[in-house]
């Protein structure tokens, strides 16, 4: 049993440094092509994009993302704003009524229904070739739609275009832990999109042209991460997706550990259920690095971090059980812990060594994410602050939506 | 529209033997590793080896000489050590056959001292006290890790008691004689050996501290009753 699970752990161990030499050999692979443009950049033509704020009780944050839409350097006659209020119990309406008199900005006002259903509305009312979400907690970038768009004129193919998304007003260890954990998806999410892999489009700023609706249908609810679902969806069809590092949408970050249990349970939620229903695409040729690399790495880093945990668990209780046992039999025991440090007990396993690799080529990933919005190489405490914080409580959400999925129950938005 | 699903089938390849690259690379490091901490086990080896000899020469000149200084020559603190590092590279060190040849090696060297240590006590009335502590590895016995601890704690507590532990599924001729002359059978481990008595399952602390204590007051009650040898 012990060299069962011993062989079980390394043959994790191999994939997870698989995986991470897979994007480290990509980014060397496609170095050139990352580029960091400073100031205002320029199209040969503006096409016209609309961009749809679904909102529900959003009043602290709808009117500063507003005005950052209304910030944006591209032409103000090629931008469309819908303002979409599903059914708000708040003052948010209020807040969008402020934006009326605006002659691009169009204001909706339906029943709560999800926000994919906030989506449809904006969709059912396109009138531009491209259309795009910004969550109403999220800021845009004043370059950041310019600078999507530049991916449609170099490249025709590309059917949508995301963002890299970085934190604002992080305050505590857990939005702090959150910062680099951003840093790090801006890097992953670059490497998938040279692989052709990427498996969401987020919420902040995904810009599509409309033919990917138009030829796919509107978005379903997908167990509350439609903009999975569609990304999915956009890879079954062969629809090209691309990531712009240099587009830079700011978004707010859950601040406690129950709201970041709360959002991280709806995404691993979501992430196991669409699996599950295009699980047909698993291991196809047809849909490539998808169906090769990006959803078997997925699943396996979801069976992995439970089968580790539940090790970890079973370890750490035969440990306590231990303790409790000598405590019993002989008290308190000092004398081991004053003992003098033999290093000849440092654990010199292989696994330790390509456990102490792992850890370094993810703080490698953050510092290369890092280099990539924010153009500079350097370390920050948040990197272990990400290191700690999500191995300690990211397998509870990730438990309970294995859990969820198996009892069939929807995890709530917030 | 342009492929999107394009694999590059050599990448996936290159990145594999990349990856295999690494974990031999780290199999050849814990190597490097665990092979100087078993020429660490065995220098330690080594010199109890040499110190046992030493002692066990100066006994033999013991009848000729005195039992001046004899004592300074045990070495239960080393091969306290060595055993705790063995068990942990048992655990710990992937070259098992060789932690399991030193290991053999280490229980010898038990029997040597506690035979010495036996002979020394008895000839010049120095005072210790023994236990023979069979255990087993072979199998999970939760009460040999008990048992274990106990006797750490004893022995720090009582620096003149003196804890030979054996691995009940060691292969060594010496030590199978040991568990003939007892009578250790591997359903009733742990077993304890003190002054001739067989204790099996486990015992408390407080129990075995009496049994010391008794033994310790024998000892005493007897050199009372002889003549203390003059130098």
């Amino acid at each position: 049993m012990a060299l069962f699970l011993s062989s079980i752990f390394y043959i994790f161990s191999f994939l997870s440094v698989y995986v991470q030499v897979f994007f480290l050999i990509t980014f060397l692979d496609n170095k050139k092509e990352i580029t960091n443009r400073n100031g205002s950049t320029k199209l040969y033509k503006y096409p016209k994009v609309t961009i749809m704020v679904p909102a529900w009780n959003e009043e602290n944050t709808i009117y500063k993302t507003v005005r950052s839409l209304l910030n944006l350097n591209y032409p103000k006659n090629k931008i469309q704003i819908f303002l979409i209020d599903d059914g708000s119990t708040d003052k948010t309406w209020d807040f969008m009524q402020k934006f009326s008199k605006f002659s691009n900005i169009k204001i909706f006002h339906k029943d709560n229904g999800g926000k994919h259903t906030a989506l449809n509305v904006g969709l059912e009312n396109l009138e531009t070739d491209y259309v795009g979400c910004l969550d109403a907690d999220s800021i845009a970038d004043p370059e950041s739609l310019v600078r999507i768009m530049s991916y449609f004129e170099k490249d025709s193919s590309v059917m949508a275009v995301s963002p890299s998304i970085l934190v604002i007003n992080s305050k505590n260890i857990i939005q702090h832990a959150q910062k680099a954990e951003y840093d790090m998806s801006i890097y992953v999410k670059k490497m998938l999109s040279f692989l052709g892999a990427i498996h969401v489009t987020p919420g902040p700023l995904t810009i599509f042209n409309r033919k990917v609706f138009d030829d796919l249908g509107p978005y379903r609810h997908a167990h509350n991460t439609e903009d999975m679902e569609i990304a999915y969806r956009m890879q079954k069809n062969n629809y090209k997706i691309k990531q712009c590092n240099d587009a830079y949408v700011y978004t707010n970050t859950p601040g406690t550990i129950k709201k970041l249990y709360k959002q991280r349970l709806r995404w691993i939620y979501g992430f196991i259920n669409n699996t599950i229903d295009y699980r047909s695409m698993i291991f196809k040729k047809k849909y490539g690095n998808f169906s090769l690399f990006s959803l078997p790495f997925n699943i396996m880093s979801v069976v992995a971090v439970t089968f580790i945990f539940g090790k970890t668990v079973y370890s750490f209780g035969k440990f306590l059980f231990l303790k409790v046992l000598e405590f019993k039999d002989v008290g308190f025991n000092f004398n081991y812990n004053i003992s003098h440090f033999d290093p000849f007990f440092i654990n010199t396993q292989s696994l330790s060594f390509i456990g102490i690799l792992l850890f370094l080529l993810i703080i490698f990933s953050i510092m290369i994410g890092k280099k990539m919005s924010e153009g500079k190489w350097n370390l920050s405490f948040n990197m272990i602050l990400y290191i700690l914080i999500f191995s300690i409580v990211g397998p509870f959400w990730l438990l309970k939506a294995i859990f969820n999925t198996i009892l069939s129950r929807k995890p709530a938005w917030r | 529209m342009e492929q999107n699903h394009h694999i590059d089938w050599k990448k996936y390849l290159i990145v594999f033997l990349f990856t295999l690259g690494i974990f031999l690379s780290a199999s050849y490091i814990s190597n490097y590793f665990g092979n100087k901490k078993i020429d660490q086990l065995k220098l330690i080896q080594d010199k109890i080896s040499i110190d046992i000899l030493s002692s066990e020469t100066q006994f033999s000149l013991l009848s000729e000489l005195s039992c001046k200084n004899i004592s300074d020559s045990i070495i239960s603190g080393e091969l306290g050590e060595l055993g705790r590092k063995l068990e942990w590279g048992q655990d710990n060190l992937g070259t098992t056959d060789t932690v399991s040849y030193l290991k053999k090696y280490y229980s010898l060297l038990q029997i040597k001292d506690y035979l010495l240590t036996k002979k020394i006590s008895e000839r010049c009335k120095t005072k210790a006290a023994f236990i023979l502590y069979f255990y087993t590895t072979a199998e999970n016995c939760s009460e040999c890790e008990r048992e274990g601890v106990v006797l750490s704690n004893l022995r720090d507590k009582y620096p003149e008691l003196r804890v030979y532990s054996f691995d009940y599924s060691i292969d060594l001729s010496a030590v199978k004689s040991m568990l003939q002359i007892y009578k250790i059978e591997d359903t009733k481990l742990p077993a304890l050996v003190i002054d001739g008595d067989v204790l099996t399952g486990f015992h408390s602390i407080e129990e075995l501290e009496s049994r010391v204590k008794e033994s310790f007051k024998l000892q005493d009650i007897k050199l009372e009753e002889t003549i203390p040898i003059k130098n």
